[in-house]
């Protein structure tokens, strides 16, 4: 760790008394000194593709319960930073890592723990919609049941509440058995978020879920994910500032600057926007660069 | 506000003048025809084929004269047209031809009971109108069958190893496979004879059968493995990312995913050995009645017709071609089944 850094930049609910936070935020942290169902912590997290060093040293919470939005310019390490939080980093041929993730307050790299439960429990969603093309719109909400092998009693009434969820039940409840493929780009993003929910994650993991989404399909989604918030943690990678403002309490700020990415600045969404400490942060969110 | 009168309108295709190529294709084939003739007629050529070759050199000219007022453009896009069309039919004479030949020959040996009776108390050079086929229809049937079912899974799962597993020696087997595909059949009939037909089944379904899997599994696995790397890896990601593990992921999410590509390699499994003489002379060999026993030598249509062929006798060679027929009409059959099986099966998933 370095010595000018400080060596965590810390998001405690601590500080959401002040800039007119959500109160949803402080609930979770109200006299709970445990680690909360849904808390998620990286300490010194690093991540290298091959002998490229990609990320360094991010130490960051997520409160339960809140939104955090990842920000920056492309190629500084938001989305790897992601996929380290519910280990999907590891499917790229030659990665490595270093650091922990604490979730629930255990690193889910330690040794022994299960990635299958731990992807259970931490839910992603990506950049690109990607429904199973054979399967039909209701097996798609039902297939992280299938998959993970868990039993339900009411699937029809899962499914409903999934995709009412995920708003877009008024949509599809009258073809339910159409191929999924046959949805448009915005609907198959929200069937994605659909198929998360069906888990019942505790934290859902966003990877620019609205880049290829029109802007009504974009607000649904960010409506969705402002209503999820109030029973799991989100982190959100967005290179939309409007989006990152409109949606998170959080933000967290990543730059290259030519060598490996790394956290800038995190801090309440509102402070980050009116009154950051940074001035590439300043510079970033007005739009000067990136 | 004025009212506004809703003019009907029907739609058209202005991108396609149907009417006006037909009238001028027509005419250049009518042409080249007429030139192609003449040329036959002021020349030593004869024949089809020598009607052929001028029409296939006539054509591409004419239509190169046609539109070499039209620009540079025009006619080079017209010529072309014309050398592709003559070359696409002149790749289809040789099909057309074996068809034809086929059925002249082959449906002599057709009569109502053809397709229903077997050999056992009728010899090669009796009538026509006795003994059939039903015999080498079933040997083939079931030998084709018994090697799919036991070669698209290792086939699959070899692929599977391959593209998805990555295992240690997924290099290893890749080659193999490779190498394999290129075993003459007569040497994998031969290995069959050497290692199991001799010490234990002697002349049986079951060596034929192993013989026609060596030759169909790298078929299966090579196109298994094309199929699989199509699969995006998003979908994989997104499986992953629900919590599933690489079994379940593989087995719900890849292959539902690829079934109509599964299936397109049994067939060009199947394909590969539906015809095939060679590996069945040292193992199946050849029974004159219709069995089903495994253990038994059983007939198959390449091995009716090479043993009828053999005998030099008229009415025997009349019976070989009648094995063609059936043996073509037969693969004919699998393969149009095949394929609307496997359009239905994309078609569900749009």
């Amino acid at each position: 760790m370095t010595m000018e850094e400080p060596d965590m930049q810390t998001l405690t609910p601590t500080t959401t008394n002040q800039g007119g936070v959500p109160a949803k935020a402080t609930h979770g942290a109200a006299g709970s000194t445990d680690r909360p169902a849904g808390g998620l912590e990286t300490r010194g997290l690093h991540a290298w593709f091959d002998r490229h060093h990609a990320l360094q040293d991010v130490s960051l919470q997520f409160p339960e319960n809140t939104i955090t939005g990842l920000i920056g310019p492309s190629g500084c390490g938001k989305s790897t930073f992601l996929r380290l939080l519910n280990r999907m980093h590891e499917f790229i041929p030659k990665a490595a890592m270093a650091g922990e993730v604490l979730f629930e307050g255990n690193d889910i790299y330690a040794p022994g723990v299960n990635p299958i439960e731990i992807r259970r429990r931490i839910g992603m969603v990506f950049q690109k919609p990607n429904p199973f093309p054979a399967m039909n719109i209701g097996e798609n909400v039902t297939a992280g049941l299938k998959l993970a092998r868990v039993k339900v009693d009411n699937k029809q009434e899962l499914v409903e509440e999934c995709l009412t969820r995920a708003g877009l039940w008024k949509e599809v409840k009258d073809r339910l058995k159409a191929p999924a493929g046959s949805l448009s780009g915005g609907q198959q993003q929200r069937l994605c978020i659909a198929r998360s929910l069906a888990l019942r994650p505790d934290v859902l993991l966003l990877d620019e879920p609205c880049s290829a989404l029109d802007p009504g399909s974009t607000l649904r989604v960010e409506e969705t994910i402002i209503q999820l918030s109030e029973t799991m943690t989100i982190v959100i990678v967005t290179h939309n500032m409007q989006q990152a403002a409109r949606v998170s309490d959080y933000c967290a700020f990543f730059l290259s600057e030519g060598g490996p990415g790394h956290l800038v600045e995190a801090d309440l969404t509102t402070n980050m926007f009116s009154n950051p400490r940074d001035s590439r942060t300043a510079d970033y969110v007005q739009g000067r660069f990136g | 506000m004025t009212a506004v009168v809703a003019v009907p309108v029907a739609p058209t295709r202005p991108w396609q003048r149907r009417r006006a190529a037909l009238a001028r294709n027509g005419a250049l084939v009518a042409g080249a025809a007429v030139m192609s003739w003449l040329v036959n007629a002021r020349t030593d050529l004869s024949g089809f084929l020598g009607h052929w070759l001028a029409f296939s050199l006539a054509m591409p000219v004419l239509a190169l004269l046609s539109s070499v007022r039209s620009g540079r453009n025009v006619a080079t896009d017209s010529f072309s047209a014309a050398l592709v069309t003559v070359a696409s039919l002149a790749a289809a004479v040789p099909l057309f031809s074996i068809a034809r030949t086929v059925w002249q020959n082959g449906s002599k040996a057709f009569y109502s009971s053809y397709l229903t009776t077997d050999m056992r108390i009728t010899s090669s050079s009796d009538p026509l109108n006795m003994g059939g086929v039903l015999h080498a229809v079933s040997g083939t049937l079931v030998m084709v069958a018994l090697a799919t079912i036991i070669s698209v899974p290792l086939g699959v799962m070899s692929a599977l190893y391959i593209v998805e597993m990555k295992g240690r020696f997924a290099g290893v087997v890749r080659f193999l496979t490779q190498a394999m595909s290129g075993v003459p059949s007569i040497v994998a009939g031969l290995f069959v004879y050497a290692t199991v037909v001799i010490f234990f089944t002697g002349f049986s379904a079951w060596a034929g059968a192993l013989a026609y899997v060596i030759l169909m599994l790298p078929t299966v696995s090579r196109t298994s493995e094309e199929v699989l790397r199509l699969v995006p890896d998003e979908l994989r990601a997104a499986s992953y990312a629900l919590g599933a593990s690489q079994a379940r992921t593989t087995f719900r999410v890849v292959l539902p995913t690829i079934a109509s590509g599964l299936l397109t390699a049994a067939i060009l499994g199947i394909a590969r050995v539906a015809g095939e003489t060679a590996p069945l002379i040292l193992t199946a060999s050849y029974f004159v009645a219709t069995s089903t026993n495994l253990n038994e030598p059983m007939a198959s249509l390449p091995i009716y017709i090479f043993s009828n062929l053999g005998l030099g006798d008229s009415n025997a060679i009349t019976r070989a071609w009648g094995g063609s027929l059936v043996l073509l009409v037969l693969v004919l059959v699998l393969f149009v089944s095949a394929r609307v099986l496997s359009a239905r099966l994309r078609r569900k998933r749009l």
